[in-house]
């Protein structure tokens, strides 16, 4: 396919989440993912957010190329309510001449587009890879299925096109040169019926590092043994400022709390190193850390499918090599810190 | 008095690697067992429990091959007492044709009975991954929806439900009736017993054949992705590799 293909009139527009940090790291994948398809056609991009555009977030949207900002006012309500937030950008897309939708793959951003799709009655492609026009109506797309284990490529035709986008397949790359963004606000007022769901409360729960945020994961599967057998693992997790995962085997025996899981149906997690104790390695789990920057694993069985799935491998008992690891790293830290 | 429907998916349970058919449009299931989505599993389970607690009549509706009266009966060895099966020619249906599809048959089983107080979902398919379904129906039907839920308290009027986001819990509160999307991790789906079996071997299933469609994403092809890592360098044996392992996390800037 050539660089530019056709021109066309309308834009991109691209549901970008924040928190006390700016722009959400699956937002910014998201842009990327935006700009590119517009790219496809020299389609301008447009980024929308539910409330205010803050420094932070107008500079990462300046980075990432973002035509123009639009702070979405959506009145009576300052809490998310996912039709009341389709709605709105359904009304917005309809001022623009909107080609594509997209949104990052997230709970919210999968469930606006999902809402958006059924009060539309468009079509709505989840988990998007990548995606470029190749004529004025019709889009060639890749998305994951099997939570990414499986790629389809499949070619579409809506306008506007509804996708959400794949947060562990998607680069958040800056554009190759900085967009002057326009900011600009849009008013919606919903009905009491776009209001029947929205977030009454939020409770922190806090403690512990976050396994989605981790830099360091420790993982534990069968191999483990038992409830008990997961003490040499905690210590482990605690001298390496990680957080502990599991495998499916392990929450469905009962050992640990289905938050600790890592996988298609748990946590997705992208550490810096993701240490696997007595883990197989079933699609299930890969699926959750394949975005890990490096993987070691611990296996008895050489053969254990991890092992095609790691960078670095011990063969051995968890039991025996995870206790001699603590004392190995508790020695070398006092060692360090010792005097001369 | 209850009334929970819950649709379920049947998927295949693929192995370490999944494997295409020579015209990679499809999985191979060939070598392959099946299951309920493991979602949908957690909320026949939580049905159950619902209805354990308040009484009522727990449905399992499943859109799918002739086959998928498996699924229908391993959720009636786990207490579903009515089971409805909306009959596929196997070819994949559409998240949007599959959503039609569920509200025609759950408006003629509540023009007859009366509304479903509450329908679950599970919050994707393992297989297809579409996310939409549950919106879908519960839009048409004008009822509220919530997605990712993996705690669920029912009350006479309304339903508690709480999704994981940031660290905590967001709280919705939904008028009944309503539908959820449940995830796994909101309880932990009990083992069929013998006499769970016995009776589920027995049970009747209202089955409705359907049309074939073509939905409006066409599929070209199917791919396994390329993994980042082929295959591990095996560091050492048992505890002897150890310092070699600490080694490779100093370098990391692990152990600091």
């Amino acid at each position: 396919m050539s660089e530019t293909t056709h021109e066309s009139t309308g834009v991109v527009l691209c549901l970008v989440e924040y928190d006390d940090d700016g722009v959400i790291d699956s937002s910014l994948r998201a842009i990327s993912f935006a700009r590119s398809l517009g790219s496809s056609s020299n389609t301008p991009l447009v980024a929308a957010t539910v409330g205010a555009v803050s420094p932070s977030i107008l500079t990462a949207l300046q980075t990432f190329g973002v035509d123009e900002a639009i702070e979405l006012v959506i009145e009576g309500v300052d809490t998310y309510a996912p039709l009341a937030w389709a709605r709105s950008l359904e009304q917005l897309s309809q001022s623009l001449a909107t080609r594509a939708i997209v949104a990052a793959g997230t709970d919210r951003g999968n469930e606006v587009m999902a809402y958006l799709g059924a009060a539309t009655g468009l079509p709505m492609v989840a988990n998007c890879l990548r995606a470029s026009w190749s004529d004025a109506t019709t889009i060639a797309l890749s998305r994951q299925r099997w939570a990414g284990s499986l790629i389809e490529d499949a070619v579409f035709d809506g306008v506007p096109a509804l996708l959400t986008v794949a947060f562990d397949g998607v680069a958040a790359e800056p554009a190759s040169t900085p967009a002057p963004t326009k900011v600009r606000d849009f008013h919606f007022s919903p009905s009491e019926d776009d209001l029947g769901v929205k977030v009454a409360e939020w409770i922190g729960r806090g403690g512990g590092v976050a396994l989605a945020d981790a830099r360091v994961v420790v993982g534990g599967g069968r191999g483990v043994g038992s409830e008990e057998g997961f003490g040499p693992l905690d210590e482990l997790a605690g001298l390496l400022g990680a957080a502990v995962g599991v495998s499916r085997a392990v929450t469905s025996a009962g050992w640990r709390p289905h938050a600790q899981q890592v996988g298609q149906t748990g946590t997705r997690i992208s550490p810096d190193l993701y240490l696997a104790c007595g883990i197989s390695g079933a699609t299930q789990h890969l699926a959750g850390c394949r975005s890990a920057k490096r993987v070691v694993t611990i296996n008895t069985d050489p053969d254990a499918p991890f092992l095609s799935r790691a960078d670095y491998a011990v063969v051995g008992d968890v039991a025996v090599i995870i206790p001699a690891l603590v004392e190995a790293i508790k020695a070398r830290k006092s060692g360090r810190a010792g005097p001369a | 008095m209850v009334r929970v429907l819950v649709c379920v998916k049947r998927v295949a349970m693929v192995g370490a690697r999944i494997v295409l058919t020579a015209d990679e449009t499809e999985v191979d299931v060939r070598q392959l067992g099946f299951t309920i989505s493991p979602h949908e599993e957690c909320a026949v389970e939580e049905a159950v429990r619902i209805v354990e607690q308040r009484g009522g009549v727990v449905t399992v509706l499943t859109l799918g091959p002739i086959e998928a009266a498996d699924q229908l009966r391993d959720a009636a060895s786990i207490g579903a007492n009515e089971l409805v099966h909306l009959v596929t020619d196997g070819k994949e249906w559409d998240p949007s044709a599959t959503a039609d599809a569920i509200v025609d048959a759950l408006r003629r089983h509540e023009d007859l009975n009366g509304p479903y107080d509450l329908i679950l979902f599970g919050n994707e398919a393992a297989d297809t991954g579409d996310y939409q379904v549950g919106v879908r129906v519960a839009f048409a039907l004008g009822r509220p929806c919530v997605n990712g839920v993996k705690n669920l308290v029912v009350g006479e009027e309304t339903v508690v439900a709480k999704r994981e986001f940031r660290g905590g819990d967001e709280l919705y509160e939904l008028a009944l009736p309503s539908v959820v999307g449940v995830k796994e991790g909101i309880n932990l789906p009990r083992y069929p017993s013998l006499p769970g079996r016995v009776r589920a071997k027995k049970m009747a299933i209202e089955e409705t054949p359907l049309e074939g469609h073509r939905g409006p994403v066409k599929l070209e092809r199917l791919r396994v992705p390329s993994e980042p890592r082929e295959r591990a360098e095996i560091i050492g044996h048992g505890v002897d590799a150890v310092e070699a392992l600490v080694d490779l996390f100093e370098q990391w800037g692990v152990v600091a």
